[in-house]
């Protein structure tokens, strides 16, 4: 008997009388788009990120152009912007990004509770770009912030399927050296995130 | 690389006391994690409904325990249509060789691992070490203890009983860093230099996986470091290695264990990254293994099955006021602290009988649990089960059947009850002397004239 | 209302005054108070140590002992845990399932059965508060630090009753004291650090006693004071609520 079949041979055989699945759609909540904004704002200046608000895109084309002068490596995927900043067209194997030194994103939405940014491998352009570069730098429309996972998860489940999809909340970090907290362990060091308002 | 650490034939109290030979450390040690159990303590009461949502978390695993079988068959059926390829292993050499036989197709000996308990569970490192295979732990307190040639003393923080100035030095020795510098930015930025070569030049990653979801064939992957992510998105190969209770059932279900899991192991809302791998990316393979190693027999035993809930925070741990004074390696097993000690023993009840005696039954574990474990309850009926299959010491047998023999023959009690006698025949700490342990550092209960009884029969007792 | 007593046999044989103050002080409240007297251990040591088995003959003779009370109370929390948890009889159950359901720790039955909400008692002292495990998250006496939920305390509510006395605050509300019955002489190194580091935490905020619900923390408390030749004391609460 090959390993797989002895495994459910013996789950078949253990596993107890099914009990149902608990509803989860009482724990689903929403909440106002300022109290939704401020939360999610202090969340994740507590986690390391800094939250520049925009009324335009023009503010944020300005502010990357003033915090990340050239020659810096900027890549630019975010297509609202692609007036001030060319859109970039990536190299195929993901370690020429190594160089990146600050990666632009349009995240799809974010989560109040717990700071985090949806983003998917379509506006990825690659999947190591958010880790690999050295800033990252992510936009989001204040209309698109939900309340908690619960709201974030069936959000998800509306929008287009990925293949590859990441929460990311704040700059990576590690505090495994006596629980000292250094921003910057193998990630990004630093994530702007760009809380669009208006159009 | 040096050896790893040599096999522990020595059991937790030993183990312990020499820890306890540095009082200052045990209090930095203590502190450090008690720290951690107030940041969770911050973060949960954040949550208004956290007690609903550890119950609710708590139910859907019992669903996924009930019906594993329908459940990895679902995952494994929906990751093959999204081009996974999936193995599985019965036992831990089995996963071992699984994993060797997948680098040895890329003919390459280059590779980076992120944090995977079921890993250290198996000894994978050791395995791969012996098959010539240069694997490098990336996650930065899994590197360390594996420059030092330790194995991790905590799930979430590895190397939690390392001082800085002893990791200045290691880094030292090791990777150059100028002797004396201690500070955590700075070794941790020479960390990122040295593990940024090892990412960009390793063509396989290994990672663990937090959560597998049956309905979409996905696993989850939460780090704070982003370690896992670089090494899978720079590698052409990616191997994830699970227990086959990280299946949960549906997508939306990740809503209730993301929001538990950071917040019970370091009083984060959410780890920084928390990435849902679906497909390889193009060009690039991705295995799964999924790793039975005695989960299947557990899953048949009411007492201890719900041990297979954990979602490895190691919340139990940080609160536990043993761990906390005893430190990780004292429990001689992959997972330390509470939740290691319920583990263990059904792995390998002989070596392992001492850990669920490890604890005093405060019972502070199951109240943190994510997913409401009965920890200290389980640890009770460990010790049951020890007794029963003759894994507790012939000594405290003999005592315990004469404490049992005084204790259930009132006149014996009665008549034995001047103080200290009978006490002092079968309690070992009633001795005054440098061998008894209790009379070590405490002094001993100060003997009355009379028992209770005695005084209720002179002065109470109803004619 | 028909009320037994039973003194754990370490309390018995080593802290009379504390069976003697739980008497006196139920007497004192009105309650008709029965000391069997043929009655010894819960068995728990035993039990916990592995060898339930051997708890058998003393479970036979806790129901022999304590069938027939409208409740059965005791001055420990960890003594009326395990009974709570693990009294069966095979021969005499609904006996033993009526024991099960009507035993209750000391501060229980005052705050939950005689609904105290006042008392004679005068303790002008500061004291120090230990929450047992056992009595805390065992019988829920007290809220636990570890959930997310509102507070509450029935000992402290008991002792907020007494003339003079001042309750301090502590660090670590409810730390495990270490005792932990077999664990305290089979893991010396780790009970003795946990006891010790309670104590200070005890002593660094002024406590002139240690009280608690439960004599085993005490007597490991007390055991670690007087070593430290400290001037802190432990004393049983049933001793401070029966005071003056």
């Amino acid at each position: 008997m090959s390993s797989r079949e002895q495994i459910l041979a013996n789950i078949k055989k253990n596993q107890p009388p099914v009990t149902p699945l608990p509803e989860i759609t009482q724990l689903t909540t929403s909440g106002l788009r300022e109290e939704k904004v401020s939360k999610f704002t202090s969340v994740l200046q507590a986690i390391g990120g800094q939250v520049v608000p925009a009324d335009s895109w023009d503010a944020i084309a300005a502010y990357v152009s003033t915090q990340f002068p050239s020659p810096a490596r900027t890549i630019n995927l975010v297509q609202e912007l692609a007036g001030h900043l060319p859109l970039a067209v990536l190299e195929k194997d993901p370690h020429q990004l190594e160089s990146v030194t600050l990666a632009l994103l349009k995240g799809h939405f974010a989560v109040a509770e717990n700071g985090a940014v949806w983003i998917t491998e379509a506006r990825l352009g690659d999947r190591a770009l958010p880790f690999i570069c050295e800033h990252l730098a992510l936009v989001v429309h204040a209309d698109a912030i939900v309340s908690t996972l619960h709201d974030a998860y069936e959000r998800i489940a509306n929008e287009a399927p990925y293949e590859f999809g990441t929460f990311i909340a704040g700059p990576s970090k590690t505090a495994d050296i006596e629980q000292s907290l250094v921003l910057g362990a193998h990630g990004a060091k630093t994530l702007t995130l760009f809380l669009l308002s208006g159009n | 690389m040096e050896a790893t650490a040599e096999p522990k034939t020595k059991d937790h109290a030993t183990l312990a006391d020499t820890f306890n030979k540095d009082e200052a450390r045990v209090d930095w040690h203590d502190k450090t994690l008690w720290f951690v159990r107030q940041k969770r303590d911050k973060a949960a009461w954040q949550i208004p409904d956290w007690e609903h949502l550890r119950e609710t978390a708590s139910q859907i695993k019992h669903n996924v325990l009930s019906n594993l079988h329908h459940y990895l068959t679902q995952f494994e059926k929906q990751a093959q249509q999204n081009g996974v390829t999936v193995h599985w292993a019965a036992d831990a050499e089995d996963h071992n060789r699984i994993v060797h036989g997948i680098i040895q197709k890329t003919g390459i000996t280059r590779v980076v691992k992120s944090k995977s308990m079921l890993t250290e569970e198996c000894h994978l490192n050791d395995y791969l070490v012996a098959q010539g295979i240069d694997v490098v732990d990336t996650d930065l307190g899994e590197r360390i203890v594996q420059l030092a040639g330790e194995p991790p003393s905590h799930i979430v923080l590895p190397c939690i009983h390392w001082k800085k100035e002893e990791i200045g030095q290691l880094f030292h020795k090791h990777l150059g860093t100028p002797e004396g510098n201690s500070d955590p930015q700075f070794l941790a930025a020479a960390a990122r230099v040295h593990l940024r070569e090892r990412f960009m030049t390793s063509p396989v990653a290994i990672t663990g996986v937090n959560f597998a979801v049956a309905e979409t064939g996905e696993i989850v992957v939460c780090t704070n470091e982003g370690n896992a992510d670089l090494g899978v998105q720079l590698a052409d190969v990616h191997i994830a290695c699970m227990g086959i209770e990280k299946i949960i059932p549906q997508r939306k279900h990740l809503g209730v264990f993301l929001r538990l899991l950071a917040r019970s192991a370091t009083g984060q809302p959410i780890t920084t990254y928390s990435s849902h791998f679906r497909k390889p990316r193009p060009g690039q393979q991705m295995h799964i293994v999924l790793v039975d190693n005695g989960r299947s027999e557990r899953l048949g035993s009411e007492d201890f099955r719900n041990a297979l809930k954990c979602i490895r925070c190691g919340a139990c741990m940080n609160t536990c006021p043993v761990y906390r004074r005893s430190g990780g390696h004292s429990y001689h097993y992959a997972i330390a602290g509470p939740i290691g000690s319920i583990l263990a023993p059904g792995l390998d009840m002989k070596k392992n009988a001492d850990l669920p005696f490890a604890s005093t039954l405060c019972g502070s574990c199951s109240n943190v649990c994510p997913v409401k474990i009965d920890i200290h309850d389980q640890l009770y009926k460990w010790r049951q089960v020890l007794a029963k299959n003759g894994y507790v010491s012939e000594t405290k047998k003999t005592g315990m059947k004469g404490m049992a023999f005084v204790l259930s023959r009132p006149g014996l009690y009665r008549f034995s009850g001047a103080v200290g006698r009978w006490f002092s025949r079968y309690l070992p700490f009633t001795m005054n002397n440098s061998l008894n342990p209790w009379y070590k550092q405490r002094e001993m209960p100060q003997a009355p004239k009379e028992s209770f009884g005695e005084w209720y029969r002179k002065n109470k007792k109803r004619s | 209302m028909k009320v037994a007593i039973f003194i754990p046999c370490y309390v018995d044989q080593f802290y009379p005054q504390v069976g003697i103050a739980t008497l006196q002080l139920l007497e004192k409240l009105g309650v008709e108070v029965y000391y069997p007297e043929k009655q010894t251990c819960c068995g728990q040591p035993m039990a916990n140590s592995g060898f339930e088995d051997l708890a058998t003959n003393c479970n036979n003779l806790f129901v022999e002992n304590f069938s027939g009370y409208d409740y059965i109370v005791s001055p420990s929390g960890s003594c009326t845990l395990h009974i709570k948890d693990h009294l069966h009889v095979e021969k005499r159950e609904a006996e033993a399932a009526h024991i099960r359901s009507h035993v209750l720790e000391l501060t229980e039955f005052l705050t939950d059965v005689l609904k105290i909400d006042k008392l004679p008692a005068r303790f002008p002292h500061k004291v120090g508060l230990h929450q047992s495990c056992h009595g805390q998250r065992g019988l829920h006496t007290s809220q636990m630090s570890e959930l997310i939920a509102p507070g509450f305390s029935k000992p402290q509510h008991l002792l907020s009753l007494v003339q003079g006395l001042e309750l301090i605050p502590l660090d670590r509300a409810d730390e495990c004291c270490g005792f932990g019955g077999t664990f305290c002489v089979g893991e010396e190194a780790v009970s003795v650090k946990m006891g010790k580091d309670r104590v200070a935490d005890h002593l660094h905020h002024g406590a002139a006693y240690i009280t608690g619900g439960d004599m085993s923390c005490l007597m490991h408390l007390e055991g670690i004071l007087r070593r430290q030749h400290s001037a802190t004391k432990v004393i049983h609460i049933a001793e401070i609520l029966n005071a003056g």
